[in-house]
């Protein structure tokens, strides 16, 4: 059993540290081996083509972040290897991200990515090929429960807090991580990179969408969905104006609307709905986008799943607030077996720009409980505007 | 701190680079505490020069060449380059019908990709011709490709050895065929020297490649073997040096431990290479028997190098493969070639027929000056764990998302 304090008991555990090339997965590598385990450094390579992914020193997936990881491998003193992910990558993350922006929703490829590759593909090659763990340089901490079970908390570091990105784990996943960075700000972990000799150091943080090479999300997605006119209509129907393509648009997105006539009472107006087979785009003012009740599909759970409501905080989006609700989880027709659960959630407070496609974390403090995918949102008519 | 393993290492790579022989080191350590430019006037310029065109009688003889048919050049990639490029053009030259190229589909990158660059960027011609499932050139496809256009053709190159599965490629019959019609071959014998008998002027190619780095010589030196009636164009124009086909400062202590690599592996390959392939075959034998479902990729016995085992693991990653084995000290190679470190299944395994999974499965295991039985040895004790952890992974990493 791997759980108990967390690895930190054994003397050393076979570990593959994910090493993407930027300075968080080095420092993680690093302190994997100072902490006794025997680390070997993996580099993903996630396109067949590097090039065709970001360039510089802005993304995950180049040439030259392969080479940074190798570099940083050398420093840590460990052996390194490129593991060549990019079938399932493009199975798993980027058509993906194509067909759920086709049904008009907003998918978080990086959350695609952790369920699906990071702690998925890859931490079930580690475990056939004879290793413990996988560590990556995610700012979230492991805290072993008291009944065995790991907890994902958040990191201590709020502004680079990435459990939102991992709660879609499952225990199973996370009692094969390692997460040596969630004690940790990023200035520190950038001092430490630099105290280490770690050339990546000063490298910049990544951001965006590293498989769209120029972070023009809307240009990629019409180059493969091709582009398709819809209407831009207000909440009563009215045809305010056209687009060329509802991928374009993100539930909660006020700018690039593009609109001729502005709102009759001159305030900014918001995508409030897609509609994926006519393409339609709904807008309206603020006032309208507040929601306060979600329904969130697949749900998956860090531990044992809930059965009854309970209170909770929930983030809706990657660096979202923290939002306190109460949580239920229910088949969507109670009776019939089979059915997958979902998750009901009523915010105590309304939120606006609630994507579906999104994914809904919930958390008891700084615990991570679980996550499902938004669905559909809804607004209760006595709910202040 | 470092990851060293505790038992020492079981080098099965010989085919991508050698030790250098101590004797090389001491002569060329010599060497760099000397100061001279081979092309100086001056008694230091004098000795300098002396030095380099001993060597290049030493390799002369060994290779059986004359002293005026070796180019030094910085390495096997160069001596490659300068071949094609420069038998191309100065045919061209002569003849602006001569656009054709003909090679084998399994030579290496060295000569593929140039002959890629000359279609793509100077109007050539090229077509790669079929081989058997050992990977050996089709012949017969060559005379029909030659009988298509014999005028057309500017230049031939098949390799001596494919670098990957270690087979012998039917070079006497690529010149016979190819010396009715006038037509040069040039001939990439990198892997083939030390482990095969190297006779220039009896193969009777225009022009071979070797280099030193294989051969327990060092990096960065090798030569074009050039026919002297052979006309190329240099790649680099400069100071004249070597026939001025190939200019640049001799590098001296390159060149000299460059010779004396090649004199050390030809005059011990009559032993060597019968223990090399005792040893290869004994590997083989091993493998086979611990891994009944593993294949061989080439011919058997002497059709191929004395030093090459390459193995296919069906289901198996090679990568996940050459990790776990590297993890124990035995390294060994996938045998493909990487961008960013990601693995493209290898074309020579591909042209033999195999499928992309088959060609991914692969492990090419070579043998060189170095090699002791006890590596082999360990190989046979680790391959069938190997193979059947990879095997797991390998069937996860294929399977649909959990």
């Amino acid at each position: 059993m791997l759980c108990g304090k967390r690895f930190d008991g054994v003397s050393s555990v076979k570990v593959i540290a994910a090493l993407s090339g930027g300075v968080d997965s080095a420092v993680a590598a690093a302190r994997a081996v100072e902490a006794g385990h025997d680390v070997t450094g993996v580099h993903l390579a996630l396109s067949r083509n590097p090039a065709s992914y970001r360039t510089g020193s802005r993304g995950c997936c180049t040439i030259e972040d392969a080479g940074d990881a190798r570099r940083a491998a050398d420093v840590i003193g460990i052996p390194f290897y490129v593991w060549d992910l990019s079938e399932r990558f493009h199975a798993d993350v980027v058509e993906d991200f194509i067909a759920e922006y086709a049904d008009g929703r907003t998918p978080n490829p990086c959350v695609r990515c952790n369920e699906r590759i990071k702690f998925a593909a890859v931490l079930d090659k580690a475990l056939a090929l004879g290793f413990d763990a996988v560590a990556t340089g995610h700012y979230a901490r492991l805290v072993s429960g008291v009944d065995g079970e790991v907890e994902l908390h958040r990191s201590v570091d709020p502004s680079k807090d990435q459990s939102y990105v991992l709660g879609v784990l499952t225990q199973d996943q996370l009692a094969h991580s390692l997460f040596p960075l969630g004690g940790s700000t990023k200035p520190e972990v950038r001092a430490e990179a630099a105290a280490r000799g770690l050339a990546v150091a000063a490298k910049p943080d990544s951001h965006d969408i590293c498989f769209i090479s120029d972070g023009d999300t809307a240009g990629w997605l019409r180059g493969r969905l091709g582009a398709s006119t819809g209407e831009i209509v207000d909440s009563s129907g009215e045809v305010l104006g056209t687009h060329e393509g509802s991928f374009g648009f993100t539930v909660g997105q006020r700018r690039g609307l593009r609109l001729d006539r502005p709102a009759p009472d001159g305030r900014p107006r918001y995508v409030l709905d897609i509609e994926p087979v006519t393409g339609r785009v709904t807008v309206g003012s603020r006032a309208e986008l507040r929601v306060d009740s979600l329904v969130a599909a697949t749900p998956r759970w860090c531990g044992a799943a809930p059965v009854n409501a309970f209170s909770c905080t929930v983030q809706l989006r990657a660096h979202g607030e923290q939002l306190p609700a109460t949580a239920r989880v229910r088949c969507e027709s109670a009776e019939v077996a089979g059915v997958p659960p979902v998750v009901h959630i009523d915010l105590e407070e309304p939120a606006s720009g609630v994507a579906p496609g999104q994914a809904a974390v919930l958390y008891d403090g700084t615990r991570v409980l679980g996550c499902a995918t938004i669905a559909r949102t809804s607004r209760s008519a006595d709910a202040p505007a | 701190m470092s990851a060293a393993p505790e038992a020492p290492v079981a080098y099965l790579d010989h085919a991508a680079t050698t030790s250098v022989y101590p004797e090389v080191i001491e002569v060329m350590a010599r060497l760099m505490g000397s100061v001279g430019n081979a092309s100086s006037l001056h008694g230091s310029g004098r000795t300098a020069r002396r030095v380099v065109e001993e060597s290049r009688e030493t390799l002369a003889a060994v290779v059986n060449a004359r002293p005026s048919e070796v180019v030094f050049t910085s390495g096997g990639t160069e001596a490659d380059n300068l071949a094609i490029k420069g038998l191309f053009w100065s045919r061209r030259r002569e003849d602006p019908r001569r656009t054709r190229i003909l090679a084998s589909s399994v030579e290496h990158h060295a000569v593929l990709d140039p002959l890629h660059w000359l279609s793509a960027e100077a109007g050539a011609d090229v077509e790669l011709l079929p081989v058997d499932a050992d990977a050996r050139l089709d012949v017969e496809a060559l005379r029909a490709a030659i009988d298509t256009d014999p005028a057309g053709l500017a230049l031939i190159t098949v390799m001596l050895a494919n670098n990957e599965v270690g087979t012998l490629e039917p070079l006497d019959e690529v010149v016979a065929l190819a010396s009715a019609h006038g037509i040069p071959v040039h001939t990439d014998a990198v892997q083939a020297v030390g482990q095969l008998p190297i006779d220039f002027a009896a193969i009777g190619v225009d022009a071979m490649t070797i280099t030193g780095h294989k051969i327990g010589g060092p990096f960065g030196v090798g030569a074009l073997l050039l026919r002297r009636d052979a006309t190329v164009v240099p790649l680099l124009h400069g100071g004249g040096q070597e026939r001025d086909v190939r200019s640049g400062t001799s590098d001296v202590p390159a060149i000299v431990g460059l010779a004396a690599a090649a004199e050390l592996s030809v005059k011990r390959m009559p032993e060597r290479a019968p223990y090399l392939s005792g040893l290869r075959d004994r590997l083989i034998d091993g493998v086979l028997e611990a891994v009944p479902d593993a294949q061989l990729n080439g011919p058997e016995g002497d059709g191929r190098l004395p030093g090459n085992a390459h193995l296919s693991f069906p289901g198996c990653e090679g990568d996940s493969l050459l990790m776990l084995l590297d993890a124990q000290g035995i390294e060994c190679s996938t045998g493909s070639a990487c961008s960013a470190g990601v693995p493209q299944a290898s074309h020579v395994l591909l042209a033999m027929g195999r499928d992309d999974a088959t060609a991914r499965s692969s492990l090419r295991f070579s043998l060189g000056h170095s090699s002791v039985p006890a590596d082999v040895d360990r190989v046979i004790t680790a391959i069938a764990p190997a193979v059947r952890r990879a095997c797991s992974a390998g069937s996860v990493s294929t399977e649909s998302p959990r």
